[in-house]
C-alpha cells in the first residue's frame, strides 16, 4: 500500500505545481536556466553516446547478414533502431540519471537547509518556483536532444559504414529511405515528451520529499533515477503497445 | 500581536503541542524557550502555517490564520519575516540577490528601486560591503545578518527568529542578539525568537515563554525568570554555573 501514498502524494505536487507562477517574468528567467541544464548541458554526452551506439549497430548489423541480405539493410536497420528504440529510450535512461540526479540532489538539499521552508513562509509557492521550470523545461528540450541523437546515431552508422567498406554510401543512404514513415518519427517523439515529463518530475518529487541529512539527499538522487528508470521503461511498453497498435 | 490558543499537534501517537496558549507583544521580543525536543520549534512552524495544527487557532492582529485558505494566507505571509537556524539563504544567488528576491516577487518596485531597497537592508545589518558574495562565501554571523536583512526587505510586521545565535562565537551572537532587538523597536514588529541560550535571553528579551513537554508552563519577563517558580523551569534555567551566580548575585 506504500505505493499508492507515494502515487497520491506525487500527483498532489503535480497539481501545486502547475499553478499560475507568481511572476511570469521570474518563471521565464527559471525556464531559461533550465532550458540550458537539461539541454545545452546535456548535448555533451547525447552526442557522444548517439555516435557510438549509430557505429556499433552499422558494425553489428553488417557482421550479422553476412553476405546473403541486401548490403541496404544496414543503413535501414541502424535508422529503424536509432529512431524506434534507441534515442527515444535510452537517451531519456541517460538523462535520468545526469539531469533527475542532479534535479533530485538540488532540491532535496534546498529542502534540508529550509531553503523550501523559506520560500513557503514568504508566500511563495515552492513546488510551483522549484519544479515547474524543470518540468516544462524537460518536456520541451528532451524531444530535441532525441532529434538530434537520431541524426547523428545514424550518421555516425553511415560514417562507420563506409570508412571500414562494409556498406558503400549509396546502399546506406537507399537503406535508410527504404519504407520510411513519418509516424514512426511522431510515435517516437510522442514516448520522449512523456519521458522527459518523467524525468524531471520524478526526480523532483524525491527531491522535495527529502527528509534529515547529506546522507538522506544521496539516498532520494538514488531512489529518483531508480524510479525514473522503470517508470519509463513501463511507460515505455504502455505506450509502445498503445501507439503502434 | 500573535495569539496562540489552545494549540494541539500529534504525530502518530506522540502529542507534541497540548492546548498552547499564549501571547506574542507588538513591538517587543518575545522569547520561547525550551529543552530540545519540547515543542518549540513545532508551535513556531504552527503559527506560521508550515505545519497544521489538529486543533486550535493561530491569530495575527485579530485575523484568524488557521481559518484562512492558503490564498488569504498569502496576504499575512507577506508580512512575516524568518530567520532560520541555518539561515537557508538561497545558495545559488548572491548576498544582494537574496535580500531582492523577496521584492522581486511580491512588489511592483523598478529594478532600481529593489536595488537601492536591498541596499538599504543590507546597509542597516553592516554588510554592503558584501552584496556580491554569495553566502557560501560568508562566514555563519554573515549569512544570519543575511537572513536578517532578507527577513526586513519586505517591511514585515512579524519576524521569527529560529535558534539564531546557533553556531555563533558569543561576540556575533551578542551582534545578532542586538540587532534583533533594535530592529523590532525599530520597526514596531512583532518578534518571536526560539531559543534555548539563556545569554541570548538575558541580552535580548522583553518577554519569555518557557516550554516543556508541550506545553507553556511558564510565562515572565528576565528579572520574573531570575527569581523561577517552577521547578522545571529552574532546571532549564539554572542548569550552567553561570546563571547560578548570576541568581545569587543578582547581576
Amino acid at each position: 500500500m506504500r505505493w499508492m501514498y507515494h502515487i497520491g502524494r506525487y500527483m498532489r505536487l503535480l497539481a501545486k505545481s502547475v499553478r499560475r507562477p507568481e511572476k511570469f517574468g521570474v518563471f521565464k528567467e527559471l525556464l531559461m536556466t533550465e532550458l540550458e541544464s537539461i539541454g545545452l548541458q546535456s548535448v555533451g554526452i547525447v552526442a557522444l553516446l548517439s555516435i557510438f551506439m549509430g557505429a556499433v549497430i552499422c558494425l553489428q548489423t553488417a557482421h550479422q547478414i553476412g553476405g546473403w541480405i541486401p548490403v541496404y539493410t544496414i543503413g535501414f536497420t541502424v535508422r529503424q533502431t536509432m529512431i524506434l528504440e534507441f534515442s527515444p529510450t535510452l537517451i531519456p535512461v541517460i538523462l535520468a540519471g545526469k539531469v533527475g540526479s542532479n534535479i533530485a540532489s538540488q532540491i532535496g538539499t534546498m529542502r534540508v537547509t529550509e531553503q523550501i521552508d523559506a520560500l513557503d513562509i514568504m508566500g511563495v509557492n515552492s513546488a510551483g518556483y522549484l519544479i515547474l521550470p524543470k518540468v516544462v523545461a524537460g518536456v520541451f528540450i528532451v524531444p530535441f536532444l532525441v532529434v538530434l541523437s537520431m541524426v547523428l546515431g545514424v550518421g555516425a552508422g553511415a560514417w562507420i559504414g563506409v570508412a571500414t567498406g562494409l556498406s558503400p554510401l549509396a546502399d546506406f543512404e537507399y537503406g535508410m529511405q527504404v519504407d520510411f514513415r513519418v509516424f514512426d518519427v511522431v510515435y517516437a517523439l510522442t514516448k520522449t515528451v512523456v519521458f522527459g515529463f518523467i524525468l524531471t518530475s520524478v526526480s523532483a518529487y524525491h527531491g522535495y520529499y527529502a527528509e534529515g541529512g547529506a546522507l538522506e539527499v544521496g539516498r532520494s538522487s538514488t531512489k529518483a533515477v531508480v524510479w525514473s528508470v522503470v517508470i519509463i521503461m513501463v511507460s515505455n511498453l504502455v505506450l509502445t503497445q498503445l501507439l503502434l497498435n | 500581536m500573535i495569539e496562540l490558543k489552545n494549540l494541539d499537534k500529534s504525530f502518530g501517537d506522540h502529542h507534541v503541542l497540548k492546548d498552547v496558549n499564549a501571547t506574542f507583544e507588538r513591538g517587543k521580543v518575545n522569547f520561547v524557550i525550551g529543552r530540545s525536543g519540547s515543542g518549540k520549534s513545532v508551535m513556531t512552524k504552527c503559527t506560521v502555517g508550515l505545519i497544521e495544527p489538529d486543533r486550535g487557532r493561530v491569530i495575527y492582529d485579530g485575523r484568524d490564520f488557521t481559518a484562512m485558505s492558503q490564498k488569504e494566507r498569502k496576504v499575512i505571509r507577506q508580512e512575516i519575516g524568518m530567520l532560520f537556524q541555518g539561515s537557508a539563504l538561497f545558495d545559488s544567488m548572491t548576498v544582494q540577490e537574496n535580500v531582492e528576491f523577496p521584492l522581486r516577487m511580491f512588489s511592483d518596485m523598478s529594478d532600481a528601486e529593489r536595488v537601492k531597497r536591498a541596499e538599504a537592508c543590507l546597509e542597516r545589518v553592516e554588510l554592503s560591503d558584501a552584496s556580491g558574495r554569495f553566502p557560501a562565501e560568508c562566514s555563519g554571523g554573515m549569512q544570519k545578518r543575511v537572513g536578517i536583512a532578507r527577513a526586513i526587505a519586505m517591511n514585515p510586521k512579524y519576524l521569527f527568529c529560529d535558534e539564531p545565535n546557533s553556531g555563533l562565537d558569543p561576540q556575533t551572537a551578542i551582534v545578532i542578539d542586538n540587532l534583533i532587538s533594535d530592529i523590532t523597536a525599530e520597526y514596531g514588529i512583532t518578534t518571536v525568537v526560539v531559543s534555548h541560550d539563556m545569554n541570548s535571553v538575558m541580552e535580548a528579551s522583553d518577554t519569555i515563554h518557557f516550554v516543556h513537554q508541550g506545553s507553556i508552563c511558564w510565562q515572565g519577563d528576565r528579572a520574573e525568570l531570575l527569581r523561577g517558580g517552577v521547578q522545571e523551569l529552574e532546571d532549564f534555567v539554572f542548569a550552567s554555573d553561570l546563571m547560578r551566580k548570576i541568581r545569587k548575585t543578582g547581576h
